[in-house]
């Protein structure tokens, strides 16, 4: 008796599981996941706006977001040629950045002799900050475009190098020494494995350097440029409208987000392979 | 006397400067070509380090190593090596995995573009002889521990090397994974006749698939006793239980009682 009962309980659980099909939490679905960033976004300036409104917060100290955007409208060619300056700016010193940072990353984890040799002075130089060298650039180049670019890759270049290197050089000492065992030369192990293997730390370290690149363009801009959102805040917030500093900082944030979304976009095509269905977690650069 | 395949005379090893870890100590075994040799001992007796002198991958002390009666001075090329850990490159699948060595030994390495399709049936081959078939295409995060290890297995042995050497190739695995592995593994050797090292501190392990079994003490490792098997081939899972292996399995398990007892 008992166990035909539970025979026939279990048939029906099972078709159960099989038909019925459980609501998903509204928080689960998907539509409602990628609303929830805009979300999160709006709510934050909708209370920036009434507590600006109900403090009756001066427009010089701190501009409710209703002035901002039409700061920002009403100033939109300034603005658009400006970021376009820094954009420039920085994608160009984060070129370069890559092209050495892969160079230099690949000779400092492929070799333990050239790591021992140039680490300690590397640390050493990427602890200066880069906002004291941008004097010294002036005085070899000259205010404007260049001191931005060399700032954007100094101040990128560093997290490249670091991530490349360690992944090739985290290779597993068992698969280094099947390697040697069928005879392969330094550059195929870093050819077949080192390299593909550094791949999600390279990718990893591009977002973190595509934002600090924008951070290196700017401090130069602010400090010796006539063009470039870093010298349009200056000039915004000496004549103070702080609306339109504002509005520039604003601008810089929406760059470095559409930046950051195009990084993470080619490594999900590039290094698929590392994430295994899990979304990747997003690491947040300080600078 | 014809000179044996691999011949360890006399071999020191140790780690570091003077004072460094003495890994093997006097170390003399030498192995037939196409002959399949087991290395028992207790954990951490130099059983690993073994194999890194004979494959050239580590220089030795003292002593000499010869391999096809040349000295081993640098690391030989075109060994088949396999380890407790699979090592795969995730990024890409099985088929690709195992052709990797193609890719670096000489003569396949420059024929391969010209024959990939002829390559890849013979990759293919392989892997259904350790019945991987249907698996080609999969990456290895979607692979069982004992289908990664299938897969370094063939890895090993793709390029045809005259010498295998595995280092606890099935350390990692189920009882039951072990023991269809070890089926595989003999007949993978018989089909291909490589001579073999394997590695291991399972001593079932190296009764059913060895034609020898060499007993090292514990660190400082040397060669304490040798026991011919002489079970007939091919070996089944029978034998693996029978009393004959049980036998070896005690005798040799008395070797290492010893081996300890004297450390």
């Amino acid at each position: 008796m008992m166990g035909n009962g539970s025979m026939d309980m279990s048939e029906a659980t099972d078709e159960e599981i099989a038909t019925v099909r459980r609501r998903q939490p509204l928080l689960d679905r998907q539509y409602v996941r990628r609303a929830l960033p805009w979300l999160v976004i709006a709510l934050f300036f909708l209370m920036w706006e009434v507590a600006v409104r109900t403090f009756a917060i001066p427009e010089f100290v701190l501009p409710a977001p209703s002035a901002i955007f039409a700061a920002g409208w009403e100033w939109r060619a300034a603005i658009l040629d400006n970021a376009w300056q820094t954009l420039f700016t920085t994608v160009v010193g984060f070129a370069i950045a890559i092209v050495f940072g892969v160079l230099a990353g690949v000779a400092v984890g492929s070799s333990t002799l050239v790591y021992d040799s140039f680490y300690p002075a590397l640390i050493g130089f990427n602890s200066i900050p880069k906002v004291a060298i941008v004097p010294i650039l002036v005085i070899w180049f000259g205010i404007g475009t260049v001191p931005a670019v060399i700032t954007a890759f100094l101040i990128s270049f560093f997290p490249i190098l670091v991530n490349v290197a360690t992944g090739i050089a985290t290779l597993e000492p068992e698969l280094r020494d099947v390697l040697r065992a069928l005879g392969a030369s330094r550059r195929q192990v870093i050819m077949k494995v080192g390299l593909p293997r550094a791949m999600p730390y390279f990718f990893a370290s591009l977002k973190i350097a595509m934002t600090v690149a924008f951070i290196g363009s700017i401090v130069s801009e602010t400090v010796a440029a006539n063009k470039g959102i870093g010298h349009l805040m200056l000039v915004a917030s000496s004549r103070f409208e702080v609306p339109l500093a504002f509005a520039a900082l604003l601008v810089t944030g929406v760059m470095g987000v559409g930046m950051y979304v195009i990084a993470g976009a080619f490594e999900r095509r590039m290094t698929g392979w590392s994430v295994r269905g899990i979304e990747g977690v997003g690491l947040i650069p300080q600078g | 006397m014809q000179p044996k395949f691999v011949e360890v005379d006399r071999v020191w090893l140790r780690y570091g400067h003077d004072n460094g870890t003495l890994a093997l100590r006097s170390t003399t075994l030498a192995v037939e070509r196409g002959e399949f040799i087991a290395v028992v001992g207790p954990s951490g007796c130099g059983k690993s380090s073994l194999m890194k002198v004979v494959t050239g991958l580590c220089p030795v002390t003292a002593g000499t190593v010869k391999v096809e009666g040349k000295a081993v001075t640098a690391p030989l090329t075109c060994v088949g090596m396999a380890f407790q850990n699979p090592t795969l490159l995730p990024w890409r699948s099985t088929l690709a995995n195992v052709m990797l060595p193609l890719e670096i030994v000489r003569p396949h390495s420059s024929r391969l573009r010209r024959n990939r399709a002829a390559y890849e049936a013979k990759t293919r081959e392989l892997l259904a002889l350790v019945g991987l078939e249907g698996f080609e295409r999969s990456f290895p995060w979607q692979l069982s521990g004992g289908m990664q290890q299938r897969t370094q297995l063939c890895r090993a042995l793709i390029h045809e090397p005259s010498l295998l050497m595995l280092d606890e190739p099935f350390g990692a695995l189920d009882m039951f994974t072990r023991e269809d592995l070890w089926v595989s593994l003999q007949d993978l050797w018989m089909a291909r006749r490589p001579t073999v090292i394997l590695v291991t501190h399972d001593l079932r392990e190296a009764a059913f698939l060895a034609d020898r079994v060499l007993v090292m003490s514990a660190r400082p490792g040397r060669i304490l006793a040798e026991r011919k098997i002489d079970l007939p081939r091919p070996r089944t899972h029978e034998m693996i239980f029978s009393a004959e292996s049980a036998a070896i399995v005690h005798e040799l398990r008395g070797h290492i009682g010893a081996s300890r007892v004297a450390a």
